[in-house]
């Protein structure tokens, strides 16, 4: 094959490509495909979900996190899951709960970690089928999984 | 096994709500780690955690490696009956611990 102008040209466009390596973190879509896995692909709505972070955090290896659901919690009406989302750790999850009605209240406290500053969601999933979330963007000074 | 701090009330109303606190001495190994040899320290962690009152599950937790050392869980009962409380947990490696408490209704 001779180099023609054209085809330097080719292979110059193609050499990034090939460069592309897998991605340690993930992203905003890893985290959008997760909770459309979660969803069954259905948009939550907004509201009934309290989540509450510390807006700045200092160490990003332990972060207190509440998530807290607006749910009676009675055998008709109850959260029946609650699901908790990252955009920039390696792993989109976060955590899972699957409460029974007999909790009486949909109140979860956990420390997670945080390799960045990024949008935390959290969606409820409740008996009726309906889906709520909430979100909030947290800022890490210093993040988990830095140091080895 | 891990060291592990459990905190219920030894007694409660009928139909209170009590909070119920578990902290359990685990490193939550995310797997992601470098180490110096450049191979990764192997993900060993708590996957699960499950909360039965009087023998019925009332909640079930995923854990995922975005969960600190040391995983702390607070959550809610509302409890009617004196009867036992079970905190059960399976590590990465399918081992399951557990504590038990007993609650006093009155």
């Amino acid at each position: 094959m001779t180099l023609t102008r054209r085809s330097t040209f080719a292979l110059g466009l193609g050499l990034p490509l090939m460069l592309v390596t897998r991605p340690l973190f993930a992203s905003p879509e890893t985290m959008g495909a997760a909770i459309a896995t979660f969803t069954a692909g259905a948009t939550p709505a907004e509201g009934r979900v309290s989540l509450d972070i510390p807006l700045l955090v200092e160490n990003g290896n332990s972060v207190p996190m509440t998530v807290e659901v607006d749910s009676p919690m009675t055998a008709n009406d109850h959260v029946t899951e609650i699901a908790v989302f990252n955009e920039r750790n390696p792993l989109p999850d976060i955590v899972r709960f699957r409460p029974s009605p007999a909790l009486g209240l949909a109140r979860f406290q956990v420390r997670i970690r945080l390799g960045d500053t990024q949008k935390i969601t959290a969606i409820a999933r409740m008996s009726d089928g309906s889906l709520w979330s909430a979100a909030m963007t947290v800022i890490v000074t210093a993040p988990a999984c830095i140091e080895s | 096994m891990a060291d592990v701090l459990v905190n219920i009330p030894e007694s409660a109303a009928p139909g209170e709500i009590i909070e119920i606190k578990l902290l359990i001495s685990h490193p939550m190994e995310t797997g992601f780690r470098p180490l110096a040899d450049g191979t990764l320290q192997p993900r060993d962690i708590i996957t699960s955690v499950r909360c039965l009152y009087g023998g019925e599950t009332v909640l079930e937790v995923d854990l995922h490696p975005a969960i600190s050392a040391n995983p702390f869980l607070a959550f809610h009962l509302r409890v009617d009956r004196s009867d036992e409380i079970v905190l059960e947990w399976t590590d990465w490696y399918g081992e399951v611990q557990r504590e038990v408490r007993q609650i006093e209704v009155v």
